[in-house]
């Protein structure tokens, strides 16, 4: 799973009130390499939410220069955006748990794929 | 990027493998490489619904609109299916075809009560993919009738800007009908004949031939606009 799909995930179990960002336990993670497009990076911009993307970077304890906000001249910005790409589409979780911040409630993630169903499904 | 022709796309997505058993009560008929291949051409280079777009692939199954999706140029595609097996397959033929897809396990269909949002019921914040493609069940089942319009209702609430789906041509105006009412028009992009192998035991011929339409919902856009 890559960062950019857990940045628009959010818990929907019951008593959740948002269920975001879903924390992230990561036990293995790997990077690879996606051809940069810096243009759908940018128009990613207004749909990517920044602070949960740093929270969940600094869960899985990640390395990256990103900075603590979007730079105001974010969309042209080339090393902001490779970076961004690098964080959001290169690097995926294989393994770990997601949480939802309001129940606790966890789904597990397998072979990189998280399984959302609720426990009572 | 290379624009992929479309012989190419039906030869390259030939090689995903499809269900070893499907399942009855999913109604897991797979998508042939051909189907496939004309769907995904015709959004790309009809509509420009792909290259550099994120996609979701709703019922996802064995992943082959989702790996078609990708190899045409999504930006990012997402696979979402409930069943563990469907999506095992799916994640190998990823990996065997180096196609990266990302897969969430999800019931699509579970009809709870939303507080606020529309998609209360989807694993999903709110922020829109682009393009929604989709081979949903056909809900012609004892016990999945209606399902169909249900995956419909879901990818119209995920979709910025189109939804692309399969459905039986005998169900076109009841859809037409919900899709005006619910602000949507549908256009009708091809007739299909869709071959069903005779992968259930209550099929007696070897293969099913049904009439099945390849439809494009977009939103009405106001006159006023």
């Amino acid at each position: 799973m890559k960062l950019l799909t857990h940045n628009m995930m959010a818990s929907h179990c019951k008593g959740a009130k948002g269920g975001y960002p879903l924390k992230v336990k990561c036990t293995e993670m790997t990077e690879e390499e996606v051809d940069f497009n810096g243009e759908f990076i940018a128009r990613m911009l207004p749909r990517i939410q920044f602070d949960a993307l740093r929270q969940t970077v600094g869960e899985i304890g990640l390395k990256t220069s990103l900075p603590g906000a979007v730079p105001d001249d974010a969309a042209t910005n080339e090393t902001f955006l490779k970076e961004l790409h690098h964080v959001l589409l290169e690097v995926q979780i294989v393994e770990g748990e997601l949480e939802c911040p309001d129940t606790g409630t966890k789904f597990p993630i397998k072979n990189g794929i998280p399984n959302m169903l609720l426990p009572e499904e | 990027l290379l624009k992929m022709r479309l012989r190419d796309l039906e030869s390259f997505l030939s090689q995903v493998d499809a269900f070893e058993e499907p399942k009855i009560e999913l109604e897991q008929y797979p998508t042939s490489a051909h189907i496939a291949a004309h769907m995904l051409y015709t959004m790309e280079n009809d509509y420009g619904d792909i290259e550099g777009k994120v996609v979701a692939d709703l019922g996802c199954g064995c992943g082959m609109l989702s790996i078609g999706a990708t190899i045409m140029g999504s930006g990012l595609t997402i696979g979402f299916d409930i069943d563990e097996d469907a999506l095992d397959i799916a994640e190998n033929n990823c990996a065997e075809l180096e196609v990266p897809v990302d897969f969430i396990r999800c019931n699509l269909v579970q009809q709870t009560v939303s507080q606020d949002g529309t998609l209360a019921d989807l694993p999903w914040k709110g922020a829109k993919v682009d393009t929604v493609i989709m081979n949903p069940p056909f809900g012609t089942k004892k016990n999945t009738t209606g399902i169909d319009m249900l995956f419909v209702q879901r990818a119209l609430q995920l979709a910025e800007t189109a939804v692309y789906s399969l459905h039986k041509t005998s169900t076109r105006n009841f859809i037409m009908k919900k899709a005006k009412e619910w602000g949507y028009e549908m256009k009708v992009l091809a007739e299909l004949r869709y071959d069903l192998p005779a992968t259930y035991k209550f099929h007696k011929k070897k293969s099913v031939d049904i009439e099945v339409d390849f439809i494009r919902f977009s939103k009405i856009k106001s006159t006023s606009e």
